[in-house]
């Protein structure tokens, strides 16, 4: 099919994009404490990822170029971001409300925003995936989280191709939900405790459905 | 200048503060954190967390002054505490910010404050034992 072997090609260059390297992850992680800032910033670097760190929704988005009416990111090509990880509870702008500004932006909607609160409450957890977050961590976030997210989006930016591919050739029967799908299952065997992620929540499935 | 001594005593005062609770899990994984580039991270991370909850500290304690009392800033700046509390894995003085919370639920004055004066205590606390820990810790290097 001359769609799936146009996106075959692009494949190779979606990883190779960022400036330091083959296949190192941007990570943006929001949040308002210090103490926690300084421990995320840490996780990931340790974790071969490359950190940016800012301490409010508002400036996430001024980072992302996504502040004000500017919707498309002048000059901001470079700023490749491959996940997103935003405390909750933050004063201003919530990582409830960061959230819903970048999938409503059709640049950055496609980037996976994970969701870190101290609260373990289910009304929240749930709003959060609706929404279309790709995970609710519980804090504090540990390596064994950062290690999975990371994983799982490393297989993402290479099964985002053949994700398209299979959407085109097969019947929407054959693949009903990308949680069944032969790609994740490394993912759902990988589930570490502190994620409230299931792939059996029907939020979670309805809001990844919606996305495809 | 024994040093072997030396390490076994913050050995000591670690395992101490593990079993004893004053310490849980989250601070073992903190120690996973640091390698020979931040040999110094705990540390850090320790020094950084009572800079910026005594700012935290001095809030409630001013919150506590002010008539009528405000519960939700209480709360919110508990809150924050709390969170920090947790991050750096001290267990005994999280804990007993659990107790400030529901007196704040219950708008019940004296039992915020009562329990906010162990709440220093507790924080004043730990922070002398980490801060010999550490001492310590650097003596034995």
């Amino acid at each position: 099919m001359a769609g799936g072997e146009v996106l075959r090609q692009n494949l190779p260059e979606k990883l190779e994009e960022s400036p330091s390297g083959a296949n190192e992850l941007h990570v943006l992680a929001v949040d308002d404490s210090l103490v926690d800032r300084k421990v995320i910033e840490r996780l990931l670097k340790i974790s071969s990822c490359k950190v940016t760190v800012v301490e409010s929704g508002t400036r996430a988005l001024q980072y992302l170029g996504l502040d004000g009416d500017k919707k498309s990111s002048i000059g901001f090509d470079s700023v490749k971001v491959n996940l997103i990880m935003t405390d909750y509870s933050m004063p201003g702008m919530t990582g409830y409300d960061l959230l819903k500004k970048i999938k409503e932006s059709s640049v950055f909607r496609e980037i996976p925003v994970v969701i870190m609160s101290s609260e373990n409450i289910l009304t929240r957890i749930d709003r959060c995936l609706e929404e279309g977050a790709e995970d609710f961590l519980l804090k504090p976030v540990k390596l064994s989280d950062v290690r999975r997210l990371k994983d799982f989006i490393m297989k993402g930016e290479v099964k985002e191709g053949e994700k398209r591919c299979c959407k085109r050739s097969r019947s929407e029967d054959c693949s009903p939900s990308p949680m069944t799908h032969p790609c994740d299952s490394s993912l759902l065997s990988s589930l570490s405790s502190s994620s409230v992620l299931s792939p059996l929540s029907p939020s979670t499935l309805s809001s990844k459905k919606s996305r495809l | 200048m024994d040093k072997v001594r030396l390490q076994r005593e913050a050995a000591f005062i670690r395992s101490s503060l593990l079993d004893q609770g004053y310490l849980d899990e989250q601070f073992i994984q903190l120690e996973e954190l640091q390698d020979n580039d931040n040999p110094n991270f705990v540390e850090e991370v320790v020094t950084l967390f009572y800079t910026d909850s005594a700012r935290l500290i001095y809030n409630i304690d001013q919150a506590l002054l002010s008539n009528p009392t405000d519960f939700t800033k209480l709360d919110d700046y508990m809150h924050q505490f709390k969170g920090s509390c947790s991050s750096i894995g001290a267990k005994k003085v999280k804990n007993e910010c659990n107790g400030f919370g529901e007196y704040c639920e219950a708008q019940n004055y004296d039992g915020c404050f009562r329990t906010f004066q162990q709440i220093k205590q507790e924080y004043i606390n730990l922070k002398k034992k980490l801060e010999t820990y550490f001492q310590l810790l650097k003596e034995a290097a």
